[in-house]
């Protein structure tokens, strides 16, 4: 038996795909199962071809696997896309209305022809020829299509009880087919113990960013549709307004970053989400933030770029914009979050840091770790804080009497002066992008401008408040797989597998990457003879900030991706054996 | 009560006898005959002349980006309703860079006031075409004269539905005043623009100008400032050379009247903690 399934439905955009993954994947979740999806689709509504992927195993998954055992294909193409990631015995389920599927080589591949259509249509609709596929995987895999009902109801109890039974007859229908005209089968792993619903949580990065915003006392979104980010507005419109919060959809994403700062400057803990377009258009406003000093989230859930790039497909692109973007120089944070989990803390965390440091926090998060739904086992609610750093109240101003705040003061050794909130008396100041003397009016004389400068750089010059590197495997190998952010999921798997074939070495992931913990890295690469960079883009962006930070030129390798597909196992486990092949890892 | 004194900051930099100085007055004025004290107004700029407005007012102030002062001031008047918000900029910063904001604003309908000093000139720069110039007008970056038909504010703005609409010169205070007392009192977006003269880089459009041109509807008995077609008749007839409450339509809800579950009391002073309860129903959606 297989610790794990892969399963896999294609087809045209249009033709339900996502709904089908989508009732699949939670059936499976709500059943007690750990899954992980991943969907491939493209930047068009009508036609070309789109999959979705549902991974499901016994025990937690960080990666959507490599494998399909299961592809119910309802295209010609959908053969031809994704043949090469069928396991040997594996099962294609097609449509003989459709076509007659063909195998491309002499591989040992189950083609089995199921009359979807027809048998959607004997059930009452033939759009429901994707239910009667589901019957058909659901056998496959030996569960009971009664399991799938609570779905089934959840999704169509709205239509009436009549379409509910249409649905559970169709799924019915195509698991008898199966079972009648095929043995084959992948059963699913035998689940472990009966898991509770509150520890067994069905989530998205993107939904994660939404949840650890609001835990983290966001209570402003103003965003700007775009793909792969628009969920996080989505679960915030849900959401926000039942604790008190509001959305705002902005006109472009220039609006939504000022109208966010706008939002912090008085007093409301305030976000904006986007992908690689927008924060482009968001720069000049990163600057406002950074010289104003107000605090500002802005999350970039990367897709492929540059321009328009690949706009449905991942990348990590960004990285460097996020750490240089804008015109001048400012301080700003950059977080990296490695899991849905971290999603939702460093979020709620980034509300923190940017309110203690009076600055731009960036959250980094891309399309894989945004999109793909997975089970998790719980948020890390009980790490929830809320700091709110050198905010002053009424009273303070009160005691401090009339015009004597001063907003930008000088006089403060780590550089961050106190922030007073409109509305409160005693408090009077302007929050500007010119270069500003202590009490807030713009200067062009020298000592002001160099003090101010110095003032800024002091903020996070003595960073420590979490040092974002976490290092797995043994801690005296001398090889090392590195990454950020999205990764860390594949990386630990790739890990895991090449510790059992006997190699021995260790990885170490970011999860801030500005102002970059060299310390932390610095001891973690101790004894480090060779270090393999995954990173998703071309140009290894995060091993030149390495080598810019730290050093270790000749001991760096690359492995880069940037056709828009996430990382597969087996090209890590490849480039990794390639890379740490000199002996001394055995 | 507070005085003018309140709403005094640092001295203006514009040039003597800059029409900015009349809307930076009446501004004040107005504030101070609506009661209204100087740590409860906010004043969002952008760049330009006009920009140096946020630092000259003695309110709170953001003195943003250019073209950006609408989506900032907008963001503060949401973040707490209790403050009154003054967007105030420029003919580039708001009709050119900031256009799309201009029109946006007006579509959301947020309760704030934004005061344009329209100079029909580029004057921080030091004299270039504007979005506003006159076709014909000679400046540094149209030395044959402006080529292109000026943008119209007001005639955006009524066709955008734009809840209050005015006009002022700031060689008439009085009159200026009593317009901004009264978009600080509509409840929703309100446009003031106001007819004030670069007197260093814009022979063409002078304070001389705008008295012998400007008719003042105010003045007009049996004007009616709720009919839009006469509003917008009146404007293009009079080539925009109008002044006094143009529009106004009191019934048209504001955003914050309309936005699903936007809490009575402001963002800015609501409590950051969800209780436990809260996340047992967030959890809920997530299994």
């Amino acid at each position: 038996m297989s610790e794990d399934i892969g399963w896999k439905v294609g087809g045209k955009q249009g033709e339900g795909i996502d709904s089908t993954g989508d009732i699949y994947a939670v059936a499976l979740h709500r059943m007690g199962y750990y899954v992980f999806t991943y969907r491939h689709f493209m930047s068009l509504i009508k036609g070309g071809h789109t999959n979705y992927k549902v991974r499901s195993s016994n025990q937690v998954l960080r990666h959507h696997g490599d494998l399909v055992h299961v592809l119910v294909a309802f295209d010609p193409t959908t053969i031809d896309y994704n043949w090469h990631e069928l396991v040997d015995g594996a099962v294609v389920i097609y449509d003989t209305a459709e076509f007659e599927a063909k195998a491309p080589d002499t591989r040992n591949v189950n083609l089995c022809g199921v009359p979807l259509t027809e048998l959607a249509k004997e059930s009452g609709n033939s759009i429901m020829k994707n239910m009667v596929a589901i019957g058909a995987s659901a056998c496959i895999h030996e569960l009971d299509v009664e399991a799938l009902r609570p779905v089934i109801q959840e999704k169509f109890g709205k239509k009436g009880p009549a379409v509910v039974e249409q649905n559970m007859a169709a799924l019915q229908r195509g698991f008898a087919y199966f079972e009648e005209h095929f043995t084959v089968r992948f059963p699913l792993p035998r689940l472990k113990e009966q898991i509770p619903a509150t520890t067994h949580l069905y989530a998205s990065g993107n939904q994660a960013v939404g949840f650890g915003a609001l835990a983290g006392g966001c209570r402003f979104l103003s965003a700007y549709p775009i793909t792969p980010a628009t969920e996080i507005m989505y679960w915030a419109i849900a959401q926000f307004p039942r604790y008190g919060g509001v959305v705002v959809q902005a006109e472009d994403e220039i609006a939504a970053m000022n109208m966010a700062i706008g939002a912090n400057f008085t007093g409301v803990r305030a976000m904006t989400s986007t992908s690689g377009p927008g924060f482009s258009l968001m720069m000049e406003a990163l600057g406002l933030a950074g010289m104003s000093e107000t605090p500002v989230v802005v999350v970039d859930v990367q897709r492929s770029g540059p321009s328009t790039g690949l706009p449905t497909k991942t990348e990590q692109s960004d990285l460097n914009e996020a750490l240089y973007g804008t015109h001048g120089e400012i301080q700003r944070i950059v977080l990296t979050p490695r899991t849905v989990e971290e999603c939702f803390l460093l979020t709620a965390e980034a509300f923190n840091l940017a309110e203690r440091y009076q600055l731009p926090v960036i959250v980094l998060s891309d399309m894989y770790l945004g999109m793909s739904s997975q089970t998790i086992n719980e948020f890390p609610l009980d790490q929830i804080h809320h700091d709110r750093g050198k905010l002053l109240q009424v009273a303070d101003l009160e005691k401090m009497g009339a015009n004597t705040y001063q907003r930008y003061n000088l006089d403060v050794a780590d550089g961050i002066s106190a922030r007073a909130l409109p509305g409160q008396k005693n408090g009077r100041h302007v929050a500007l992008g010119n270069e500003h003397s202590a009490v807030g009016l713009e200067i062009e004389d020298m000592p002001t401008r160099r003090a101010q400068v110095a003032k800024r750089q002091r903020k996070l010059a003595d960073f420590q408040h979490f040092t974002g590197v976490y290092q797995e495997g043994n801690e005296k190998a001398s090889a090392v797989l590195i990454g950020f952010g999205s990764t860390w999921g594949v990386l630990e798997e790739a890990r895991l597998v090449l510790e059992n074939s006997g190699f021995y070495l260790k990885h170490i992931h970011f999860s801030r990457l500005a102002p970059f913990p060299v310390e932390a890295f610095q001891k973690a690469m101790q004894g480090v003879e060779t270090a393999l960079v995954v990173e998703q883009n071309s140009t290894g962006q995060l091993a030149e900030l390495i080598q810019k930070e730290v050093g270790f030129h000749d001991r760096l390798h690359r492995c880069l991706r940037f056709d828009g597909d996430p990382f597969t196992l087996q090209e890590i486990i490849a480039r990794s054996e390639q890379v740490f092949s000199l002996g001394v890892l055995h | 009560m507070s005085t003018m004194a309140d709403f005094k900051a640092e001295k203006p930099t514009w040039c003597p006898g800059c029409g900015d100085f009349g809307v930076l007055n009446a501004m004040q004025k107005a504030c101070v005959n609506l009661g209204l004290a100087p740590e409860q107004v906010v004043v969002v700029s952008g760049i330009g002349c006009s920009g140096k407005m946020s630092q000259h007012f003695g309110g709170y102030g953001v003195h943003s980006l250019h073209g950006r002062s609408l989506p900032t001031a907008q963001a503060v008047k949401l973040a707490n309703r209790e403050l009154t918000v003054f967007a105030a900029g420029g003919d580039g910063d708001g009709y050119g860079i900031g256009m799309g904001h201009f029109i946006h604003a007006m579509k959301r309908n947020i309760d704030m006031t934004y005061v344009v000093m329209d100079n029909h000139i580029y004057g921080l720069t030091t004299g270039q075409a504007s979005p506003t110039s006159d076709v014909g007008h000679q400046t540094k970056t149209s030395p044959h004269g402006t080529i292109e038909s000026p943008i119209a504010p007001l005639q955006l703005a009524l066709a955008q539905n734009c809840g209050f609409v005015a006009q002022g010169f700031s060689g008439n205070l009085k009159q200026l005043i009593s317009l901004i007392e009264r978009a600080v009192t509509h409840k929703g977006f309100s446009l003031v623009n106001v007819f004030s003269p670069c007197v260093t880089f814009n022979k063409i459009n002078t304070y001389d100008f705008y008295r012998e041109h400007l008719v003042n509807l105010d003045e007009e008995a049996g004007y009616n400032t709720h009919d839009r077609l006469t509003a917008l008749d009146r404007v293009v007839g009079a080539s925009n050379l109008v002044t006094g409450v143009i529009y106004e339509d009191p019934t048209r809800l504001s955003f914050a009247d309309e936005l699903f579950g936007y809490p009575k009391q402001p963002l800015a002073q609501a409590s950051l903690e969800l209780s436990k309860e809260n996340y047992a129903e967030i959890l809920t959606s997530f299994q």
